[in-house]
């Protein structure tokens, strides 16, 4: 192949396959300067964005925070007119609808939860199209239901098993945008035509006709996916030729996406260097200055701050505050030693200057001992002014996947193109202990909801007899995990295929099944108190354990002792090879996330007095943190317990959530700069996998919290995501407050 | 287990640690606070680190194990500070401490009030301390003596000491008002700040009265009861007082 677009591109094996790594790697400038070169908002943007932000406000002020819905058209890619926000100083266009955040209905992943959601904002869905979907149309959600077995949906109304994607989009798939801009979509729909080609196979299996007809699937979104370019006036079947193409070419296959699918994540990948050698070719030519290349990237993330998705209050009770995960990942360093930091990595992040902190695009630097001094200096720079940022393990991750893998949602790394994941949300182990020493009977409601198991009856709870029964119980856990898992991802392929985001993959892909744990420090502790204090149990008349009473002091997660860390570490690894027993869906390779996301909350709420003398209803730590108030080594301490936990056993990811105080870092701008950096460095150097740098003081969030007008732009990260502080419910605000905030007095 | 029993030069008594100090010292610190304090100041935050026999015995070994853990983080541009309570009351445990640290080149610190004599051993101490933060509690001798119990005169010779042999001093002045900020006073300390060489940082800190509770747990009055706290006034008063930006 050869384009008039690539032109001055170094050539390479991208020529004759597709192959973005291969471009980058021939063709990207690394840079290791610092952020002197950057420039402000223009006029222009400065203009779109007072726009924006009065959109916003409406968007605020509307109930429930949702501006407006499309209530009629189903959404596809092609569904909607080409909208706007201010069509004459966009320098980027597109939009889910037809107006800026007005949001669309998805019905393929079920129309219950559409009709529940346009409900909730006093709206109601068209009768034509609850016609079709309860009438002719089957959903993924309905398709579940109907497969479900009766132990899946007793672990699921007891919160054992819980935020399963089996009422709403999975998300968590990552389409290679690039592919978009660099070959255009003609060449992408060739390639799709020859893995055809590949799959005319003596024998039809089923395996065979699933793939060929996904890739029908995928070929007809490639084609719609012109065809919306088209209504804002572009064609997309060659490659783009300048930067400012490029841009819109890589948004617009981003578009098809979030217009197609409204999954828990919606993820971008891995853009920023990429999208750098356009500028830096345009830059070079001459055709561009350093301020235009900003304002690009400024439309552009303006762009990725408006992605809105219709949910339930329910689901905004798990995943508060309207997140959508535009996660961004930036940074890192190539397996040859060069940094994959270039200026438009610096650009990317510079937008939380230009237009002010925001949660979305959810920024996350892939970090290495080894990045550029600048770059490690900017970032954390930037984290102490607007806690925006979140870090991960680049020096760990690079070992198993490469220099061209992205994020996911919060934690989950994939290689961009080449793997993609079974989004599984999380078992309660927490909830799981307790069945052990009830028999399977729920502490709060006294329901059987596993099968009799025997319980425990004496009255201080000895550790052997516990882990005996804590493993029966994590057995069966594991067991109807799998089973629901299996059963979501079969319906899910099914009824709601990811047609455009896989078109943007290769034929043969990775994919891996995406458990997840909640409650393993409260578990740690718990057992901790069982082996090294007394723990005495106390039981209602019906000889259910209801509540723990301590005896003696005991080891706590997040203070750096391997007596209690060793047990996290054990639960982890155990969990995981109890998982592996099972055989999943299309053979996909079973991972692990240590990560709650704001559910931590939920899941507290949802389960009894725990052993550790954590009361019934209480949050449990966010993701991999310590139970809030338990560390009382300092942060350093919290560091080094997390960085134990191993990747190996939880390669969906493990996050970290932390909050200091700006006093607390250092004393000059300088030095916090500094500390921070050599915070970072250490704690990845212990293989610690990711962190949310939060930098504020109690007082602000308090302050906040009685006074949301004054702080539209305040963004906080929770675990894996960052937020609008003021758009959390007051109960998960109270959490962040009351969370350990590292503070010195 | 009593102080004979224990081999003081292997064994210190803890009040707590801080795995993350960023402001004792350069970079991030490991702080292990020491139990035990032979002044009484009327402001002491920690009123809970007086009583050397209460805190728990750690072995050399144990507390050097727990530091290495941190390395990552402290080396090479933060490092290791003591404080207290008064650290040294247990300088033999130190010394070893930090022979220990040397080797592997990580920067020692101790934060004290330097109101102890210079004994041999002490000034071997002194000789593998890369830094002291050092707590000038009252340049008044009198005033000195009716704030914390003691003279100044110890600390004054310390400085002093610590200035001719070329160690690094981070002064400090806790700054209470009607007690530490009269302006003759602060020009007096001026003088003496002045005359010593190898003073690398003059840090005010604001009194603050968080530490009230714990004289309250322990039974006790509060000696500063009804004292306002420092604002960002009185320290940017001192600090022209005291020609520090």
């Amino acid at each position: 192949m050869d384009f008039e677009q690539w032109k001055n591109f170094k050539k390479g094996d991208w020529q004759s396959e597709i192959n973005v790594r291969d471009f980058i790697q021939h063709n990207y400038t690394p840079y290791e300067g610092d952020d002197n070169f950057l420039a402000g908002p223009t006029e222009k943007t400065k203009k779109l964005w007072d726009e924006v932000l009065d959109l916003y406000k409406k968007e605020h002020d509307a109930k429930g925070g949702v501006l407006d819905i499309d209530t009629k058209t189903i959404s596809t890619i092609t569904a909607h007119d080409a909208g706007y926000i201010d069509k004459d100083l966009e320098d980027i266009v597109g939009l889910q609808t037809d107006a800026p955040l007005k949001r669309a209905i998805m019905p393929f992943g079920g129309i219950r939860i559409v009709e529940k959601a346009c409900a909730a904002y006093d709206r109601k869905v068209d009768d034509e199209v609850e016609n079709i979907f309860h009438k002719y149309r089957k959903t993924h959600n309905d398709g579940v239901f109907s497969v479900y077995t009766p132990d899946i949906r007793l672990a699921r109304s007891s919160h054992l098993i819980t935020g399963l994607p089996d009422g709403y989009g999975r998300g968590r798939i990552i389409g290679d945008y690039r592919r978009v801009a660099l070959y255009g979509v003609d060449v992408l729909i060739t390639e799709k035509q020859s893995e055809l080609d590949v799959l005319n196979t003596d024998e039809l299996t089923e395996e065979v006709i699933r793939s060929r007809e996904e890739i029908s699937e995928q070929i007809n979104a490639l084609n719609e996916l012109k065809e919306m370019a088209a209504k804002y006036g572009f064609d997309i079947s060659k490659p783009a030729s300048n930067a400012r193409e490029a841009v819109q070419w890589l948004y617009f296959g981003y578009l098809g996406a979030i217009k197609s699918q409204d999954g828990a994540a919606m993820s971008l990948g891995r853009t920023s260097t990429f999208l750098d050698i356009y500028f830096e070719r345009d830059l070079q030519n001459g055709t561009l200055t350093e301020e235009e290349a900003q304002e690009i990237m400024d439309h552009f993330v303006m762009k990725l701050r408006l992605v809105r998705f219709l949910r339930t209050p329910e689901y905004n009770e798990l995943f508060s505050g309207d997140p959508v995960w535009v996660t961004e990942s930036i940074g890192g360093m190539g397996i040859d030693g060069r940094t994959l930091v270039t200026k438009n990595s610096f650009r990317l992040l510079h937008t939380l200057q230009n237009l002010g902190p925001a949660p979305e695009p959810n920024m996350t630097v892939l970090w290495s001992t080894r990045l550029p001094e600048g770059f490690k200096r900017f970032t954390t720079n930037l984290s102490i002014k607007t806690s925006s940022i979140q870090y991960e393990n680049d020096d760990l991750m690079r070992i198993t996947l490469g220099d061209d893998y992205g994020i996911a949602c919060c934690v989950s790394p994939m290689k961009i193109g080449k793997q993609m994941q079974f989004f599984g949300a999380r078992a309660n182990l927490a909830k799981t202990l307790l069945y052990a020493i009830n028999g399977g009977r729920d502490e709060v409601s006294g329901k059987q909801v596993t099968p009799k198991y025997a319980p425990i009856t004496s009255e201080y709870l000895d550790y052997d007899e516990v882990m005996e029964k804590f493993n029966q119980m994590m057995d069966y856990v594991a067991k109807i995990y799998i089973k629901a898992l299996n059963a979501i991802h079969y319906m899910h392929d099914k009824y709601c295929y990811e047609a455009i985001e896989m078109a943007l993959h290769d034929r043969e892909i990775i994919r891996t099944m995406a458990c997840g744990i909640a409650g393993l420090s409260v578990v740690a502790d718990s057992l901790s108190a069982i082996k090294y204090a007394k723990v005495k149990v106390i039981r209602d008349e019906t000889g259910l354990a209801v509540d723990y009473k301590v005896e003696g002091d005991f080891p706590k997660f997040g203070n750096d002792d391997d007596r209690v860390d060793k047990i996290a570490v054990d639960i982890t690894k155990n969990f995981m090879n109890k998982l592996r027993k099972h055989q999943t869906y299309r053979h996909s390779k079973h991972t692990l996330s240590i990560l709650t996301i704001t559910s931590n909350v939920v899941y507290g709420k949802a389960t009894g007095n725990t052993p550790d003398g954590r009361r019934a209803g209480e949050p449990f730590g966010p993701g991999a943190n310590p139970l809030h108030g338990r560390d009382t080594n300092g942060a350093l301490a919290v560091m080094n317990s997390i960085a134990k936990l191993p990747f190996d056993s939880a390669e969906d990811g493990i996050s970290y959530t932390f909050s200091i105080t700006p006093g607390t870092l250092g004393k000059t701008d300088n030095e916090k700069i500094d500390n921070l950096v050599n915070m970072l460095d250490g704690y990845f150097t212990q293989t610690g996998h990711h962190i949310n740098v939060n930098v504020f003081d109690r007082s602000l969030l308090e302050d906040a919290m009685e006074h949301p007008e004054n702080y539209p732009q305040l963004t906080i990260r929770v675990s894996g995501y960052a937020v609008h502080f003021t758009k959390l419910t007051r109960e998960q605000q109270l959490d962040v407050i009351h969370r350990t905030i590292h503070e010195r007095i | 287990m009593n102080n004979e029993e224990k081999d003081l030069r292997y064994y210190a008594k803890v009040h707590s640690v801080e795995s993350l100090g960023t402001v004792d010292g350069p970079g991030i610190r490991f702080v292990l606070f020491l139990q035990g304090c032979h002044l009484e100041c009327k402001y002491c935050h920690n009123r809970d680190t007086w009583d050397i026999n209460s805190g728990s015995y750690q072995s050399l070994d144990e507390i050097f194990d727990k530091i290495m853990r941190y390395k990552n983080y402290i080396y090479p541009r933060g490092g290791v500070t003591i404080s207290g309570g008064e650290p040294l009351l247990q300088h033999k445990f130190i010394f070893e401490l930090f022979t220990k640290l040397k080797k592997e080149n990580i920067h020692t610190c101790i934060d004290t009030s330097g109101m102890v004599a210079l004994t041999d051993d002490i000034k071997k101490l002194i000789n593998i301390t890369d830094l002291f933060l050092l707590d000038i509690k009252h340049i008044d001798d009198e005033k000195c003596k009716d704030l914390v119990g003691k003279s100044n005169k110890l600390e004054l010779n310390f400085a002093r000491y610590l200035s001719d042999n070329n160690i690094p001093i981070w002064i400090r002045q806790v700054l209470v008002p009607g007690y530490t900020d009269d302006e003759q006073d602060l020009l007096k300390l001026k003088d003496f700040i002045n005359s010593l060489k190898t003073v690398e940082r003059v840090e005010i800190l604001p009194y603050h009265s968080v530490g009230e509770f714990k004289w309250k747990e322990l039974g006790l009055t509060y000696p500063l009861e009804g004292v306002r706290q420092a604002d960002n006034n009185d320290v940017k008063r001192a600090k022209e007082i005291l020609g520090i930006n």
